[in-house]
């Protein structure tokens, strides 16, 4: 055994610095002078402030924007450290509910979120993803479907005629990556910041 | 289902296989020691190593000082890595100054990515430093991946060699697996990661003021460069704690289907070096067909239960499938699909929370991980453990006809079988021996969170996960305390060295033997009655061993949430 110890260490300590140090260290400085807004987070900055990241989903409560999915993610309790407060959208801590296809608890809160949603949107049936929680808390996307549900609640909130809301969730529509990937979907940040644009509420 | 979804499914399998004779060609000649078209520029690097260590790159070592380098260079990433961990407050590049790992988490930790198992108790961004992610992390990333390729090539070569004491050299393996596939796959992948929007940076967090006045700490950090080689390496451990749900760790479907591919690319190829290294690529392509079969099987199964959606919110009103615990972006089909990959392979890598799945969409991994991850697998593991039941496959058919078995004529003798045995019985006595004690102790019985069969799954799917080395989880499992760090280290280290090293003594013992030529008698291992024998053998050993445990979690659950039962307190 005593024979491996200095290849151990060489080859062992070698390919620490390799790996360890110049990979990562090359990856950052080649994406930051060929990517460098992405290599950043994807933040999008408003009248020299950042207001978010387009990958990143956040909060919004208020009638007169477009809601994302619910959200798992917790934050430590402010009055005990050792328990955690719900904290939608919370962008240092990522977090699904993991509660499982029998769970009471998410039955209980999937029942609520219903009769919650019907209550601000009068219409067809509510889509799956807007009474679903994310794998990561922090989807930045809802469906196409969830998007134009949410339509005659902005529109009466923020006096606008349903149609051109409409039409501004169909022109922000992302399809299938190449016509196959994955599923359409609308940024929620991105489409909130166009209806900002669009009028103030 | 829809056509779209098996289109992607298709187009998922085509890229896999069209990787697969290029990468094959391209790794035989790197474990053969042979000049690539990287050589000019790592032929340096490579040779200044071996200098400095006081090794000759032609001294080969036999099976047992190929395991003792093996067992030696782990013992080295584990106090490395430990140490890293321990001392991260005190070392640089902390900027949102995480705090000390405790000696219960970094012990797990550590354990977990010395053996590609990546499981993941920490959370990352609220954990974990940068170099601890960088140095630490990504370097074991690559170390893990580079030791399953060079026992698989080792127990290769076992098959391909004759009246030969020796299997190689383990360091140069090592080195050449990682300076030649590793590296430059992931320096490419990296950069095409950060062209699909994940972070590479050293700044700290950022703050936004969100359109309705909130703020928003964005965590961001030196991402892609270590979801690279988490794919590649078929390690599987997230930079965040969402894994591959998190937008940043894959913010697109594009990243989302080329990281599926990573997942697979090294693993399928090596059954195309295994054909080259044996003189015959059908072989190399009639255990790629088991395993494809396998795989099939398994996605046609989540594909469907999972867009049918649960039982109990289906009862609700809700339609379009199970999107608990997934992406927008990803929807029903790249979720499921990104599961099966995941535990077929030893990845662990998740884009959906696997305990939100339904539960016969969540009995697929666990039962891909029981099978021992064969399928594709680990990159290495899953060709060594593959070629493992390929001894038990032909030992049987040797039985039914009352031959002494070959396999690409070498005699299969009671020695090769009886270590086979020992690598396949290590798994369901780890997974299944400390689920059981998990499950009458108090400090086992008190990480669940629901009561009801979906616990039991919960605890069933972390020592699943920990022997297999896979790492994925059903999250919902309080993982992070005493009992469950060590009980799940102890799983990993088990389900690693105990089908390793079994592995590299049937190589040892493979080498050794002359070959004899096939003749009218010898079975034919390249058709499809042989890929038949071997997907029956695989099943019939799994299922026996698991499915009483597989009856009382998902099962017992799926019939429940069926009758509209829920369990646990509603919120």
């Amino acid at each position: 055994m005593l024979s491996h110890l200095r290849p151990t260490l060489v080859i062992g300590l070698g390919l620490t610095v390799v790996t360890g140090l110049a990979y990562p260290l090359a990856v950052t400085g080649l994406a930051g002078t060929l990517f460098p807004a992405k290599a950043a987070g994807s933040l999008i900055e408003r009248d020299g402030r950042v207001v978010g990241s387009s990958l990143i989903g956040q909060s919004f409560t208020a009638d007169g924007y477009f809601h994302g999915r619910p959200s798992a993610t917790t934050a430590p309790d402010p009055a005990d450290a050792s328990k955690t407060v719900p904290a939608p959208y919370n962008a240092s801590n990522s977090a699904g509910s993991n509660l499982g296809p029998t769970s009471a608890a998410l039955a209980e809160r999937v029942k609520g979120d219903l009769a919650t949603l019907s209550r601000e949107n009068a219409g067809p049936a509510v889509p799956v993803d807007l009474v679903t929680t994310s794998g990561s808390g922090l989807d930045p996307d809802i469906s196409p479907e969830a998007a134009l549900f949410q339509v005659p609640r902005i529109a009466k909130a923020r006096h606008l005629p349903e149609e051109r809301l409409s039409a501004l969730v169909t022109s922000r529509i992302e399809g299938r990556t190449l016509g196959v990937l994955g599923e359409p979907r609308v940024n929620v940040l991105a489409l909130n910041l166009a209806l900002d644009d669009l009028a103030h509420p | 289902m829809t056509l779209n979804g098996w289109i992607q499914i298709a187009l998922f399998c085509a890229v896999v296989l069209a990787l697969v004779k290029p990468l094959g060609l391209y790794m035989t000649r790197v474990f053969g020691g042979e000049r690539t078209f990287l050589s000019p520029l790592l032929g340096p690097v490579e040779r200044g190593l071996y200098r400095a260590a006081g090794l000759d790159a032609r001294q080969e070592q036999t099976w047992l000082g190929y395991a003792g380098a093996l067992v030696v260079f782990h013992v080295f990433g584990f106090l490395l890595l430990y140490a890293i961990l321990r001392l991260q407050t005190v070392l640089p590049l902390n900027p949102a100054g995480q705090g000390e790992v405790a000696p219960d988490l970094a012990f797990n930790t550590t354990t977990s990515f010395i053996t590609n198992t990546n499981w993941q108790s920490y959370g990352g961004e609220t954990t974990l430093s940068y170099l601890s992610q960088m140095v630490g992390l990504t370097h074991q990333n690559f170390l893990s991946a580079a030791t399953g390729i060079a026992v698989a090539v080792a127990l290769i070569r076992g098959f391909g060699r004759a009246s030969s004491r020796t299997l190689g050299s383990f360091w140069v393996d090592v080195t050449r697996a990682t300076l030649y596939v590793l590296l430059p796959l992931s320096l490419v992948f990296a950069l095409f990661l950060v062209w699909q929007g994940i972070p590479q940076t050293l700044g700290g967090s950022v703050d936004a003021t969100t359109l309705e006045g909130a703020k928003q700490t964005i965590a961001v950090g030196p991402v892609a460069s270590q979801v690279a080689i988490k794919m590649l390496g078929t390690n599987g451990g997230g930079f965040f704690n969402a894994n591959a749900a998190h937008p940043f760790e894959n913010p697109t479907a594009l990243s989302n289907f080329v990281q599926m591919v990573a997942i697979f690319a090294i693993g399928a190829a090596l059954t195309n070096v295994f054909g080259r290294m044996v003189g015959d690529e059908r072989q190399g392509w009639a255990i790629l067909a088991a395993m494809g079969v396998l795989f099939l099987a398994g996605v046609a199964v989540a594909y469907w239960v999972e867009a049918q959606g649960s039982s109990v919110l289906n009862g609700l009103g809700l339609a379009g499938g199970n999107m608990e615990g997934k992406e927008v972006r990803f929807g029903i089909v790249a979720s499921a699909l990104f599961a099966v990959v995941t535990t077929a392979a030893s990845c662990g890598a998740v884009n959906a929370m696997h305990d939100s799945f339904t539960a016969l969409g969540g009995l697929v991994p666990l039962v891909n991980m029981q099978l021992g991850e064969v399928i594709v697998g680990g990159v290495g593991a899953g060709l060594y453990g593959m070629l493992i039941f390929v001894l038990i496959a032909i030992f049987v058919a040797g039985l039914m006809v009352g031959r002494t078995p070959e396999y690409l004529g070498k005699k299969i003798e009671a020695k090769e079988v009886k270590m086979a045995m020992l690598g396949i019985l290590c798994l369901p006595l780890t997974m299944l021996g400390f689920t059981a004690l998990a499950t009458v102790l108090p400090a086992g019985l008190a990480g669940p969170a629901k009561a009801g069969p979906h616990g039991f799954s919960e605890i069933l799917y972390a020592y699943t996960s920990a022997a297999a080395n896979n790492g994925s989880a059903f999250g919902g499992l309080s993982a992070n305390t005493l009992f469950y760090n060590a009980t799940l280290a102890v799983a990993m280290l088990a389900g690693r060295f105990f089908v390793k090293i079994p592995a590299l003594a049937i190589a040892g013992s493979l080498a050794a033997k002359k070959t004899v030529p096939a003749s009218a008698g010898t079975f034919p291992t390249h058709g499809g009655l042989f890929v038949g024998l071997l997907v029956g053998v695989v099943l019939i050993i799994g299922g026996l061993t698991f499915f009483p445990s597989l009856a009382l979690g998902p099962v017992v659950e799926h019939l429940a949430g069926a009758a509209g039962q829920t369990f646990g307190t509603g919120g």
